[in-house]
């Protein structure tokens, strides 16, 4: 093999810090959507490698469905500060409070509820284009999705009609009030993502190692019981999410494979303390990760049917 | 999926070949025997099997990710997959049959290594095998696989592989493909996918995947006559830091050849000199660069450089024109017509360009090309010759896929329109420019 060779991890950095940069330079109002999750953890790095020794010429968006884990809220505005961004953070509730969306009677996740908040969002700022952390080896739907993925003025993804994507010149054109959204990851496998952690030593929120957690079975998976509610004036945001009195509730050593909110998150049982330890489970692992989103088995169709409404 | 230190190579591939011929059972069949199939994504076609396959697992369900593919059993756009085996990592794309959907084989194929046409042993040699073979070959792609498909419905027959070789071989002297291999298989079957088949002693090739495995790939990039389309202009313009405030870069992806620090280069279109003073990345300086590398170069000398301009060195140098001839591929709902304006994106810029003649529409039949066409239709292929409200800087495809290709965009709409390929400069930009002096 000749000197002037990359590997797959760098081949795959090299095709992400052209995406971030072509962003940079056809977009007027970027975003870059950061959960504080490894997927958008790598983002954040390629955006480094792309712009500096400049500033990461975009702000930070988040939306919030209310029933984050304390741990990943922490880590996802300390890591903002560290480098300097700008964090913007839209709630649920807030969307509530404003008449943008209305809880759904009978339902207790608010993942469907992030769709309006993020459209909200783009309009507050007129964004013109979202950066996210999705791949395409997650789920078959996102298995189709463009690097740039156009959005009508509706927000929603046309899958049946997507603009052609020929090598690596992205047609970024967009007419008023339409958007992008655009994914530097979509080659990138789970093992990917944790190899480059791994070589980037990158600091992930520490749900994602082996840990102590008191967890119910509910659907076929351990959900984690969430923190205790004592504000007395307003009502608990996890009722219904709670173990009911036939949930048997046990202390496991658990971790997550892939995070969205307390609610939605399966805990696999793992003793995986380090990086290292994750790849080796990974390696192993019989199931996808999306294996263990309460959100994505609803159905076959679960998130053709959110993107094309307009989620990430 | 095993796990290494080394480096591994990541192989790009996409299947295509017409509807029905098994490209979506196949790509199941490698994950499958690869092992690349979790558990939860085989109990999801387990259950889908009960419901529209009559109890049997259809491994083309594994790609078919769109609700309406699904419904209507055929492939609409590209899905891509990944797996990877202890030899390389690959990235696959299940690019769909119809000829409909040319625009998103395209797509899919675009960006590949390799190109596998899919054949029905029974149908043999089809429109779309010539299509999708004629595709291939016009986007250069390096390498080609023949995988004569469903050679369990005939019997497995050597005299029928042997046809449907000769038949191909009868038109590929025409094209522009180096590597061609011939794999007789069954998908469903998994016959000569992964493991060797005992039902074809005749045939002593590798498997599809041993020779996914094992074909060269590394000299795939363009390593002659350095090119860095400029993409982005980095200036921190920091007040705090007096080191940072005065730093300006030149930021982009190598699209051909080598750099190296202390290098001279010639910025296009403006012709200026510089030297480069320090190619800059984020995990330090590095002493060289090369082709398909994202970078940053600081310059000796401050000159007015914006996205769009290209750097280059002293050797393979490239065209400069305004007025191109190039191939296409048309993607449109309406036809490609004399005297259209577009918006065309080459390498890092954005112009408008009409065209100005158009003609040699190339047949799917023969691969004759036919002078006296006066339009394109969607899927059509065929010349053009276009003048850009700017001059590019370009080479020939055939020579560099990255500084040689460029899309066409609708006004208004801002669709997507075609893929066009420069043919080579007919005269190469002069190298003599005065020394840029401060
Ligand atoms: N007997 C036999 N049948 C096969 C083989 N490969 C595929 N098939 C069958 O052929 C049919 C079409 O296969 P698909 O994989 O869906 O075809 P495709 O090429 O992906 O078609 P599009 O998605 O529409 O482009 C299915 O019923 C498969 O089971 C084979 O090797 N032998």
């Amino acid at each position: 093999m000749s000197s002037y060779h990359l590997d797959h991890l760098q081949y795959l950095e090299t095709e992400a810090i052209h995406v971030l940069r072509e962003v940079a330079a056809e977009f007027e109002r970027p975003a870059i959507l950061f959960s504080g999750g490894k997927d958008s953890i790598c983002i954040l790095r390629l955006a480094e490698k792309a712009f500096r020794p400049s500033e990461i010429p975009m702000p930070f968006l988040n939306v919030e469905t209310g029933h984050e884990f304390p741990e990943l809220i922490q880590f996802r505005d300390r890591r903002a500060k560290q480098l300097g961004a700008r964090l913007i953070v839209r709630t649920v509730d807030e969307a509530f409070a404003k008449g943008l969306a209305a809880p759904t009677p009978g339902q207790i996740s608010r993942n469907q509820l992030q769709i309006p908040v993020l459209l909200g969002a783009i309009e507050e700022f007129r964004f013109d284009c979202c950066i996210g952390g999705a791949r395409r080896d997650e789920e078959k739907a996102r298995a189709k999705e463009r690097f740039f993925s156009f959005r009508d003025a509706f927000g929603q993804w046309d899958p049946k009609n997507q603009r052609p994507e020929i090598w690596n010149l992205y047609n970024a054109r967009l007419n008023q009030g339409e958007n992008m959204r655009v994914f530097p990851l979509s080659n990138w496998t789970e093992m990917d993502v944790w190899e480059y952690i791994q070589r980037e030593k990158l600091e992930v929120p520490t749900i994602y190692f082996s840990h102590t957690r008191e967890c119910f079975r509910r659907g076929g998976q351990w959900l984690p019981v969430p923190t205790v509610h004592t504000d007395i004036i307003k009502p608990d945001p996890y009722a219904g999410a709670r173990p009911k009195p036939n949930e048997a509730v046990k202390s496991l050593v658990v971790r997550v494979r892939t995070i969205a909110d307390m609610i939605s998150t399966g805990m696999i049982e793992s003793l995986a303390e380090s990086v290292d330890d994750i790849i080796a489970e990974v390696a192993a692992a019989r199931v996808t990760e999306r294996g263990t989103r309460a959100d994505d088995k609803a159905s076959e169709a679960a998130m053709e049917d959110r993107k094309k409404a307009g989620y990430f | 999926m095993p796990h290494s230190q080394h480096p591994i190579e990541l192989l790009r591939f996409n299947t295509c070949g017409s509807v029905d011929d098994g490209k979506s059972t196949l790509i199941g069949r490698l994950l499958y025997d690869s092992k690349s199939i979790m558990e939860d994504q085989m109990e999801a076609l387990e259950r889908s099997a009960d419901i529209t396959g009559g109890g049997q697992i259809n491994l083309a369900n594994l790609t078919d990710g769109l609700r309406a593919e699904r419904e209507q059993g055929i492939t609409i756009d590209v899905a891509y997959r990944y797996f990877a085996t202890p030899r390389r990592k690959f990235i696959v794309a299940d690019t769909p049959g119809h000829v409909q959907y040319t625009r998103n084989m395209v797509t899919g194929a675009s960006t590949a290594n390799l190109s596998i046409v899919l054949v029905d042993a029974r149908q043999g040699v089809i429109e779309q095998s010539r299509r999708h073979t004629y595709i291939a070959s016009l986007l250069r792609i390096p390498h080609l696989v023949i995988a004569v498909n469903k050679m369990d419905l005939v019997d497995w027959s050597e005299d029928r592989f042997r046809e449907i070789r000769e038949e191909f071989e009868s038109f590929l002297p025409l094209l522009d493909i180096k590597d061609v291999k011939f794999i007789p298989m069954s998908a469903l079957n998994g016959d000569n996918v992964v493991e060797p088949s005992s039902r074809t002693p005749w045939y002593a090739g590798p498997t599809l995947l041993g020779h996914l495995e094992s074909v060269h790939i590394a000299s795939d990039w363009n390593l002659h006559g350095f090119r860095l389309p400029v993409q982005w202009v980095n200036r921190p313009n920091n007040p705090r830091d007096p080191k940072l405030h005065d730093f300006r870069g030149v930021s982009g992806q190598i699209a051909g050849g080598v750099v190296k620090a202390g290098q001279k280069i010639v910025i296009l279109p403006s012709g200026h000199r510089s030297t480069v003073k320090e190619i800059w990345t984020y995990d330090g300086p590095l002493q060289e660069a090369f082709c398909p590398q994202s970078v940053t170069l600081v310059l000796e000398h401050d000159i007015d450089i914006s996205r769009g301009d290209m750097l280059i060195g002293s050797e393979n140098l490239p065209g400069m024109n305004a007025d191109l001839r190039a191939r296409v591929c048309w993607m449109g709902q309406r036809p490609l017509q004399c005297g259209k304006k577009y918006l065309l994106k080459h390498t890092t810029q954005t112009v408008q360009a009409v065209v100005t003649c158009l003609g040699n529409r190339i047949s799917m039949d023969n691969f004759a090309a036919d002078p006296a066409a006066t339009e394109l239709a969607m899927n059509d292929i065929g010349e053009i010759r276009f003048r850009a409200a700017k001059p590019l800087i370009f080479d020939g495809y055939a020579n560099n896929r990255m500084t040689g290709a460029f899309i066409l965009i609708e006004q208004g709409s801002h669709h997507t329109l075609a893929a066009g390929m420069l043919l080579p400069p007919t005269e190469l930009v002069k190298a003599e420019y005065e020394d840029f002096t401060i």
